[in-house]
């Protein structure tokens, strides 16, 4: 195996990741914690001929990977919370004008510059409503840096599919925990490579007529098919519209063919939930306390279980309620006020079960935390 | 090819008012590309937001209308991922100084090779006529009631400080040399600026009582000059145009080529 197993920051293996992924274009700007991100692509692309850019903010960043996308290259960039909040009008264009790129977001503490180098979860709800107006959107997240290679080569994946901006969402600690990793094999994890039209020089391209499958054959800047591209509302040309049936069809079109496909998005993990009593739902960091905790319960033989989620959007709600429906008590462990609580609370109409164990001061939250929050909720003091 | 062979009908009839510049500027950027007999799959064009902006829907390029003064920034992810692509951005002079300045100077000081073309009617059009940082001191706007308090910016000595490796200056009166200007600036390797005044008889030219579109054009024939006229020393209010600066300086995407090679020797790691 000798370079295949590595000893890495979360950080590099998303750089690896990216990478066996194909990534060619990648544009930032210096952030804490995902510098790292940058610094490796900076050297790793033009050794393969890729291209690195660092511009002159987070906004020109986002914008500069939208332009790489259209010519055809698989395009990323990184940030942390102050970034991910400056990006949020171009991702919307990404969203409406259906261009396919990743944003990393390895969260650190909020709000405004908050605590630049410490942990924290707040970003959720943010990846799922930052960019204003309606629409649907994609969010990945993992807990180690095995899942965190394998949900960032999904990423690119799933925004070739859609055509759709993918966020991944990862926060301090695995950004900059060094762990192992086993770089899979070329081939080991299916690639989804860019579907380009078919359609001849001469015949009239319609960039956004989707297939029956709903899906958008692209074609690349500089190639033969000249249309326009906007982030206002437009026809099957391209072409800007305020016609409401052309809005209204855009708008369904844009919600539907990620919500349609919640269960092709989901990737989850479950560990002991057959007969658990008590389920942890949790994600990202704060999923490896919570994980501990459940082994060590089951080890005494307390029917524990847990849920831990690695798609957080679109919401695996029906998954969620199905799950956790003979459970006595369900709990959200996850580090801020309590943002995948709320969902999982709206999943599972009957809020009375479900409970928060969280920290919210830049502290990774420890087994012992969650254990502390677990004896108050089972009735067994403080 | 005839101009008409580059519109998108499709899109017609377009949105900007009658005695509006811009249409000229669109005119003589085709004839241009037209005369370097560039092909049309060659060319992108990048816009932000504004009046202006509109230009890249009606012409039959690959074409990229973006979100409010970030078209440069789209524009370099689309020129470094493919640098045999020729890149044209025009832009307003609010979309390209007020919310898209950092963009801008960024743009220049890195020489990457794409030609911006400013069209400025010193106001923004599109949202009714409030200032702009070309309005200039005095000017009146629906959000300067009383008179504008700002000093414009001067976007040739912008452009040459931020180190742009072309720029050059003209209006929509000098029609006859517009054409030769915009092509030397596409032609250029390099950051190519081509600042065009453009008259906005609608709201500039209403808001300031300066008369209708012949009357600003006339305006434009009256107070501008050539590069190095000695007219200017008589009355220094007088506005120079021409080609201010063109220089041979390295280019970004060529720099970047250097950098993949010396990546894939191994050097310097």
């Amino acid at each position: 195996m000798g370079d295949k197993l590595l000893f890495v920051q979360g950080n590099e293996a998303c750089v690896e990741a990216a990478l066996y992924a194909g990534l060619g274009f990648f544009a930032g700007y210096p952030i804490t914690p995902s510098t790292e991100i940058a610094e490796l692509l900076s050297m790793r692309l033009p050794q393969r001929g890729g291209k690195f850019i660092q511009m002159e903010d987070e906004i020109s960043s986002m914008c500069a990977i939208i332009g790489a996308s259209l010519t055809g290259l698989k395009s990323m960039t990184a940030t942390s919370g102050p970034g991910f909040s400056l990006k949020q009008e171009a991702i919307g264009y990404a969203i409406m004008a259906e261009v396919p790129c990743v944003v990393v977001n390895v969260m650190r503490g909020g709000p405004s510059t908050g605590l630049p180098t410490k942990v924290s979860q707040g970003d959720v709800m943010q990846a799922r409503w930052g960019t204003h107006g309606d629409h649907a959107i994609i969010t990945l997240t993992a807990s180690n840096h095995q899942d965190l290679f394998a949900v960032t080569v999904e990423a690119f994946n799933l925004s070739e599919t859609y055509r759709t901006p993918v966020i991944l969402l990862f926060d301090e600690v695995i950004g900059h925990m060094r762990e192992r990793l086993m770089l899979p094999e070329p081939g080991e994890i299916p690639l989804v490579q860019r579907l380009r039209t078919s359609v001849r020089e001469g015949t009239d391209y319609h960039p956004y007529l989707p297939r029956e499958d709903g899906r958008l054959p692209m074609s690349d800047f500089g190639g033969v098919h000249r249309y326009n591209v906007t982030g206002l509302m437009h026809d099957m040309w391209g072409f800007p519209t305020d016609n409401p049936q052309v809005a209204y069809g855009l708008m369904r079109h844009l919600v539907d063919k990620i919500e349609g496909h919640v269960q092709e998005i989901t990737r989850i993990k479950e560990f002991f939930l057959d007969d658990a009593e008590t389920i942890l739902i949790s994600y990202g960091s704060a999923a490896r306390s919570a994980l501990h905790v459940v082994e060590n319960r089951r080890a005494r033989g307390e029917r524990m279980g847990l849920l831990e989620l690695q798609t957080l959007w679109p919401f695996p709600a029906g998954l969620v309620r199905e799950r956790c429906s003979h459970a006595k008590f369900v709990v959200v462990v996850e580090m801020n006020m309590g943002q995948i609580l709320l969902e999982v609370r709206k999943a599972m109409q009957d809020s009375e079960r479900v409970f928060l164990a969280n920290r919210i001061d830049g502290t990774f939250i420890s087994p012992t935390d969650i254990r502390n929050i677990l004896r108050v909720i089972q009735g067994k003091g403080v | 090819m005839p101009v008409k062979a580059y519109l998108r009908e499709r899109f017609m009839p377009h949105i900007w008012c009658p005695g509006c510049g811009h249409g000229t500027i669109m005119n003589n950027l085709v004839r241009a590309v037209d005369s370097m007999g560039l092909k049309k799959n060659e060319v992108v064009m990048v816009t932000g937001i504004g009046c202006s902006s509109r230009i890249s829907g009606y012409l039959d390029f690959h074409t990229l209308h973006t979100i409010h003064g970030r078209a440069l920034a789209f524009a370099t992810g689309v020129k470094l991922a493919r640098p045999e692509l020729t890149l044209i951005v025009p832009m307003g002079d609010g979309d390209a100084l007020a919310i898209g300045g950092n963009h801008f100077i960024h743009a220049a000081r890195r020489n990457i090779d794409i030609t911006a073309v400013i069209m400025n009617n010193s106001i923004y059009g599109m949202t009714g006529g409030q200032f702009s940082p070309l309005s200039g001191y005095g000017k009146l706007a629906t959000t300067a009631p009383y008179g504008n308090i700002y000093e414009s910016f001067d976007i040739v000595e912008l452009a040459k400080g931020a180190g742009a490796s072309f720029v050059a200056r003209t209006t929509t009166y000098h029609v006859a040399s517009m054409k030769e200007i915009l092509e030397k600036a596409i032609r250029h390797k390099g950051f190519s600026v081509v600042e065009i005044l453009s008259q906005c008889p609608t709201y500039f030219g209403r808001k300031n009582r300066v008369g209708d579109a012949v009357d600003m054009l006339n305006y434009y024939k009256d107070q501008t000059v050539p590069i190095g006229s000695e007219k200017k020393n008589e009355n220094p209010a007088l506005i120079e145009r021409g080609i201010f600066v063109q220089e041979e300086r390295p280019e970004y995407c060529a720099e970047y080529e250097r950098i993949v090679e010396k990546a894939k020797r191994g050097v310097g790691i």
